[in-house]
């Protein structure tokens, strides 16, 4: 399927979409309907609509039908309220984008229009500073060698300024002729792919250009981008409204559901379960009780033949009885808290970074409990460990090491004299390291030029060569001048041969232009370029070098070149430019045909740069290994420099308390034994206090994963600490599928675009907002400045937010057990008729107000001081280990319920009224006592009090008094002056010191003998 | 959403967005670092003892006052509902109660045991009836006792809302089988007066039950439940319909009946009519008539003062058995140091 686009043809305009933006989810009209349809696919909710319809029978319904539509309508309004405003607030901002004011060519004439009337095929043009409205492809700009620069930041979050290119048949078409430009454009379809354009351009007379003009990425303009040093540009819309890039990348990912949320659903299901079982059991026994006693009661007058249904009249009343066992609002409740633990976060200056002045943000606010039971944290080392500020230190030129002595080669004196001398060894290692990249110079002002780098490296190596005089000028189009010692030298940039993490390498094609020589140049790891060298030439100095660095920690890179002779370049251009315009493909393809240019190289020399570790980095990873959590390390280096950087951060122990086991090999048989080995040397020093930790390599991970699963699943799961050097991102993905497989909770945090889908695989995924743009931070759900962060973020916030939930979830099943016991309890001497002893406002107010507001609050907990967390991280291990929140605590709770529903009850009976008890007045004492009953447990439960759980507290039980005595004034309601004829008699208020006073003993032997004890 | 929101702000220039927080006041501030200040509870073992100790020694007093208001009750229970029944249908006691024809009286004596002081609280106690029955409790129309015919909705009064095509008035089982045994009391010769004014609740009478409302069509059924109504007499004088319609909530139950005004002397021989119609027979349910004085707690009722005694006696022990393990756990403590 392919898309023609005619440039600025009002015929064809109809057939795709205008550049109107939704993303909304919602219109006016079917806001109800829709939303209403989403709430109700959530079983609760199809759970709570059942009940609330069977209640409208009054033949069955114990209460009054508002008791579960009120919390069910409330609990729907809220959300539906949510749901608007976010969509309303989508609907402002797609507004404000679509009213945008553009300059478009149609029909020949420039108009100005609304961003949203823009058709695939006009002619849209942008100033300084605008904002592209929809994917365009660049056909003119007013520099002169037709380039503009835009800035991506809003699209793949990289703050670098990009630089954009007409395509070559557009090229030199002056600016009032473009106005009258026709032609054909051949693209595919839309897709989500930024880093992907293949298509073909022709153009029609007058402008005639025969060939068929391939289009990439880079003759592109994608929505959401700026336009920046670019007086002006111009481009035709190729993908428009919500087909864009970015409109097409816009989706709503999968929601994740945490450990705690996994286990609410599990234990709710245990839950329905059990209220199954009692509405059999109440039902059969209450059939058995009509039949055998109530026949013979003549004042309830059971009529002699009942209706069909009538043996099911009385199941379905104690299903009705017991379905506030569910807690309702439950869901509410969480998703309210949850919100708040994101907001904690978001607001938490101790994660605040100074420098970058970056705040942390919880993208996902759904997850914060599964932080508190992290046991695998997968971590990238470049940029995430370290700080990726990648500074020049040592280098090796041609066999000769320069920077050992000193430590930084930019000092070292034999270098100055070498450069000074013209060595032509050191210059021709100067020109690739200023030539062979993609930074972009910019000169301000005052003639201070700064250069804008994608790649840290890139940028490290193009300050170190203008230190060392070879200084990159100006990039002006295709030509790029270097400033040598004051002598200007002019290169042409012919092809650029671009890095892809396959290939690990990069190359250039330049033409001197003094000498008109074509010369390749190349840059990459050791192991992607030295192979390619010319045979037999001083490789071994350089494989000896790359070690040496490797063991300093340093990274390194491989410099070569080879002069290219006329006639190679010219058949290899043809190939290079087919493979540059073919669809299927494309990037393999030009993979193999770059393989055919990089080969016989001379290599020039090896650099080493150094890549600082971000302050606190060994304390936050010796913290958390002693909260229990297993750290592995995933990174694209070599093997030697992870090592180096694994030991200086703690993230493994030097030799006599440590043990490094590695895994390598080639083949398959190889990589067999080695795994073996390893697994026998970790069993047998599983007893001995020793760090072991296994390193393994790419290659043999991609061999072990293949064919040694199990194996190596074995090895995992034995190992705390691992190092994969040398990984790819889909290796760093399929490792955190392996750890999630084996049930374990992972982590993974990571910086760059290369660490996007470990992010995306793991349970929790964090990015760091780094050097590396914003691709991690944006895919993660938790993003922080700073890798030593995350201590606090685990032990203090993951841990609170999985105390807080694990309380707040199995309160509420605690409180509407322990009402729905009390009703079932009352149930056994009303005849097991299903009789409720609450009214329809109680119930319905006890669930909604009176228990609510008070749990809510208990998210402001403390159980310890972060203090204490953050000194004694063993404490993690409760979490880790879903000691607060297992079917055991849980039986705990509910076994507490039932204790406390029997003493309410008993007491509330015998010791209030006795035999002169009336419904109304007994159902008001028992409800009293329920709600002192949970002002006592939340105090109980509470650790810490702040001025907000005093409030929510007591002020919930004042609240409760003054609610009912409003309503006993009302003398249509059931419970007319109850409430002031018990607060008048001294015997209730006995009654209910008496309750306290028996469950305070009763929960202070629970306390010391029990399980609700914490640690 | 994200990807708007940064776009914006980007093209302002990249000013840096001060934290809002900063700028808000304290408390708020504190909120958002979870630092409120806030209060921590330790439990210590001395605070715990003390506790105990406390609670104790406010309990056991409070309990035997408790008690002792309860003693001090004097309360005569007479179960009459078989010596009510002539020797004869004994065997029969249904037949007994169903036959109209029957006289119902029967006189019994009950002898004061104590003095009891005015005034003296009349209730009938019915065990093993079901006032709480869902189907009953139930079957009765609030708005059609305050508004009477002109209020119509009485489907909840089923299955006994009409007779003959007729609403009645008061609809529902629960005044169709309204109680309808009487008693009257006698001292030697003189006939003991019985206040049978103001035994409902007041706001039952000015509120719940309608003072225009007169019984319309009530037990005019072939199924004769309970007692009948005088219709010239309006539902909120109908004292003891209002008193029989508060539903109780327990199977057995006390019900007002009336109001002795003088002094009982202890030792003194009563006599007591009773009209025994209603029929609890049927089920196996037992009829009382309870005399009862009334103390500062209200009735006769052991259980509050004898669950304060024995919660006090157990805190004090506890704080006792805690007192003497901390002594000892903390001599084992003082000992390790040495």
């Amino acid at each position: 399927m392919r898309r023609y686009v005619y440039i600025d043809d009002s015929d064809q305009q109809d057939l795709y979409c205008d550049n109107r933006i939704s993303n909304r989810k919602y219109t006016i009209l079917n806001f109800l309907p829709k939303n209403l349809w989403e709430q109700f696919s959530r079983f609760m909710n199809q759970y709570f609509l059942l009940i609330a319809c069977l209640q409208l029978w009054s033949l069955i319904t114990p209460v009054n039908p508002a008791s579960t539509w009120g919390p069910l309508i409330f609990i729907f309004a809220v959300s539906a309220t949510k749901e608007a405003w976010d969509d309303y607030n989508r609907y402002l901002s797609d507004k404000q984008a679509n009213e945008k004011e553009v300059w478009v060519v149609k029909q020949g004439t420039k108009k100005q229009i609304q961003a949203q009337d823009i058709h695939v095929g006009n002619i849209v043009w942008l100033r300084e500073n605008d904002e592209v409205p929809c994917d365009l492809v660049l056909i003119g700009t007013s520099e002169p060698q037709g380039i503009c620069f835009i800035e991506t930041a809003a699209l793949d979050g990289e703050t670098d300024l990009k630089t954009r290119v007409i395509p070559s048949a557009c090229m030199g078409i002056a600016s009032e002729l473009l106005h009258k430009i026709k032609g054909v454009i051949e693209c595919s379809n839309p897709d989500k792919d930024i880093r992907r354009f293949d298509a073909n351009l022709r153009l029609f007379p007058p402008f005639i250009d025969n060939d068929l003009c391939p289009l990439t990425i880079n003759n592109t303009l994608l929505q959401s981008c700026y336009l920046r040093n670019t007086e002006w540009a111009c481009g035709v819309a190729v993908y428009t409204g919500n087909e864009t890039k970015l409109g097409m990348s816009r989706g709503i990912p999968e929601p994740k559901l945490t450990a705690v949320d996994a286990m609410i659903d599990k234990l709710i299901g245990a839950i329905f379960l059990f209220q199954i079982v009692v509405v059999i059991v109440l039902g059969i026994a209450g059939n058995v009780w009509k039949d055998t006693e109530a026949r013979k009661q003549w004042y309830v007058m059971y009529p002699t033949e009942g209706p069909w249904y009538e043996l099911l009249v009385i199941p379905l009343r104690f299903e009705l009885l017991c379905s506030i066992m569910i807690p309702i609002s439950i869901k509410v409740s969480l998703d309210l808290v949850k919100s708040l633990y994101a907001k904690f976060i978001d607001w938490d200056e101790e994660m605040y970074d100074e420098e970058t002045t970056t705040p942390s943000h919880a993208t996902n606010t759904a997850i914060s409990e599964d932080l508190g039971q992290v046991e695998y944290i997968l971590t990238d080392k470049t940029g995430t460990l370290t700080e990726n500020r990648m500074i020049f230190r040592r280098c090796c030129i041609n066999g000769i090491f320069y920077g050992n002595e000193s430590g930084d080669a930019l000092k070292d004196k034999e270098l100055l004299n070498a450069v000074g001398s013209n060595n032509p060894d050191v210059i021709r290692f100067l020109t690739v390291m200023a030539l062979c990249n993609t930074v972009v110079p910019l000169k301000s002002k005052s003639g201070v030029i700064s250069y804008k780098a994608q790649s840290q490296d890139e940028d490290a190596l193009v300050h170190a060569a203008a230190r060392l005089h070879m200084v990159l000028v100006n990039k002006n189009g295709n030509i790029l001048e270097i400033n040598f010692n004051g002598l200007v030298i002019l290169y042409e940039i012919l092809d650029t041969l671009e890095f892809t993490s396959d290939r690990k390498r990069m190359s250039v094609v330049v033409k001197d232009c003094q000498n008109e020589k074509l010369i390749l140049l190349s840059k990459g790891a050791d192991e992607a370029i030295l192979p390619c060298a010319v045979s037999g030439k001083q490789v071994r100095t350089f494989v000896e070098a790359v070690e040496q660095y490797a063991q300093l920690g340093l990274r390194t890179l491989c410099l070569a070149w080879r002069e290219l002779r006329e006639d190679e370049y010219k058949e290899w251009s043809l190939m290079f430019k087919d493979a540059n315009s073919t669809f299927v493909d494309r990037e393999w393809k030009l993979a193999e045909v770059c393989q055919r240019l990089e080969h016989d190289l001379e290599i020039l020399g090896i650099t080493a740069i150094e890549d600082h570790l971000q302050d606190g980095v060994p304390e936050t990873i010796e913290t958390l290994r002693k909260a229990g959590i297993n750290f592995w390390m995933l990174t694209g280096d070599k093997q030697n420099t992870a090592i180096q950087i694994a030991l200086s951060c703690n993230f493994i122990s030097p030799e006599p308390k440590g043990q490094l086991l590695l895994i390598n090999g080639k083949s398959e048989d190889e990589v067999c034994r080695s795994i073996e080995r390893v697994l026998l040397t970790m069993k047998i020093t599983t007893s001995e206090p020793k760090d072991v930790a296994f390193v393994v390599d790419g290659w043999a991970l991609e061999i072990a994963l293949k064919h040694h699963r199990h194996a190596f699943t074995e090895l995992a799961i034995l190992s705390r600490t691992a190092i994969c050097c040398r990984v790819t991102p889909s290796q760093k993905a399929q490792l955190v599928e392996l750890l999630k497989t084996c049930d374990y909770k992972t982590l993974a945090i990571g910086d760059g675009g290369n660490d996007v889908r470990m992010i995306q695989q793991a349970d929790i995924g964090v990015g760091i907002s780094g050097r590396e743009g914003l691709q991690a931070a944006r895919a993660a759900d938790y993003s922080i400045g700073k890798f030593k962060f995350l201590k606090r973020l685990i032990l203090v916030h993951g841990r609170y937010s999985y105390n807080r939930t694990a309380f707040l979830s199995q309160y509420s099943f605690y409180k509407s057990l322990l009402i729905c016991f009390i009703q079932i309890f009352f149930s056994f001497i009303s005849g097991v008729s299903g009789t409720s002893l609450f009214n329809s406002v109680s119930l319905m107010a006890y669930n909604v107000f009176y228990t609510s507001i008070p749990v809510v609050v208990s998210v402001l907990d403390k159980d310890l001081s972060e203090r204490t967390v953050m000194e004694h991280p063993q404490i993690l291990f409760y979490c880790q280990a879903g000691r607060l929140l297992n079917p055991s605590t849980f039986a705990g709770w509910f076994g507490r319920s039932l204790f406390h529903a029997l003493v309410v009850f008993v007491v509330s009976i015998h010791a209030y009224a006795d035999e002169k008890s009336e419904m109304d007045e007994l159902s008001m004492v028992a409800l009293s006592g329920c709600i002192w009953l949970q002002a006592f447990v939340m105090t109980m439960e509470t650790n810490s009090f702040t001025i907000l759980q005093h409030l929510a507290i007591w002020g919930n039980l004042a609240f409760f008094y003054i609610i009912n005595c409003i309503v006993s004034t009302i003398p249509s309601a059931g419970m007319y002056t109850i409430m002031f004829r018990l607060c008048k008699q001294p015997s209730y208020w006995i009654t209910m010191i008496y309750l306290m006073e028996l469950l305070c003993i009763s929960a202070h032997c629970d306390c010391r003998d029990g399980p609700g004890a914490s640690a | 959403m994200d990807v708007e929101v940064r776009s914006t702000s980007g093209s302002g220039g990249g000013t840096l967005p001060v934290p809002i927080y900063r700028r808000r006041s304290n408390a708020y501030y504190r909120f958002t670092q979870q630092n409120l200040p806030a209060c921590k509870p330790v439990l210590t073992p001395g605070l715990v003892i003390t506790i105990f100790l406390l609670t104790g020694v406010i309990f056991i007093p409070i309990g035997l006052m408790a008690l002792r208001a309860s003693q001090s009750v004097v309360e005569i229970v007479y179960r009459y509902d078989t010596d009510c029944i002539h020797e004869s249908f004994r065997s029969n006691k249904v037949a007994y109660i169903k036959d109209r024809s029957i006289s119902k009286n029967c006189t019994q004596f009950l002898k004061v045991q104590k003095h009891m002081k005015a005034p003296i609280y009349i209730y009938y106690q019915l065990d093993n009836y079901y006032q709480n029955h869902r189907r009953y409790v139930k079957s009765r129309s609030d708005r059609q006792l305050l508004h009477g015919l002109k209020y119509n909705d009485i489907s909840s009064c089923q299955p006994e809302e009409s007779n003959n095509g007729l609403p009645i008035v008061p609809c529902g089982l629960i005044a169709w089988s309204l109680f309808n045994d009487t008693y009257t009391f006698s001292r030697e010769t003189a006939e003991l007066k019985v206040n049978r004014k103001n035994i409902a609740w007041k706001s039952d009478r000015e509120h719940k039950f309608g003072k225009d409302v007169y019984p319309f069509n009530f037990q005019n059924g072939t199924l004769v439940g309970g007692g009948k109504l005088n219709p010239n007499v309006p539902l909120s004088e109908q004292e003891d319909l209002i008193v029989w319609m508060r539903t109780a909530a327990l199977p057995s139950f006390r019900k007002l009946y009336g109001r002795i005004e003088v002094d009982l002397e202890a030792g003194e021989l009563l006599s007591v009519k009773f009209v025994n119609n209603y029929n609890t027979y049927s089920f196996g349910g037992k009829k009382k008539l309870v005399l009862s004085t009334s103390g500062w707690l209200g009735g006769k009722n052991d259980f509050l003062g004898v669950a304060y005694i024995a919660v006090g006696c157990c805190c004090i022990f506890i704080s006792l058995l805690f007192m003497l393990l901390h002594v000892r756990n903390s001599r084992i403590f003082f000992g390790k140091y040495h």
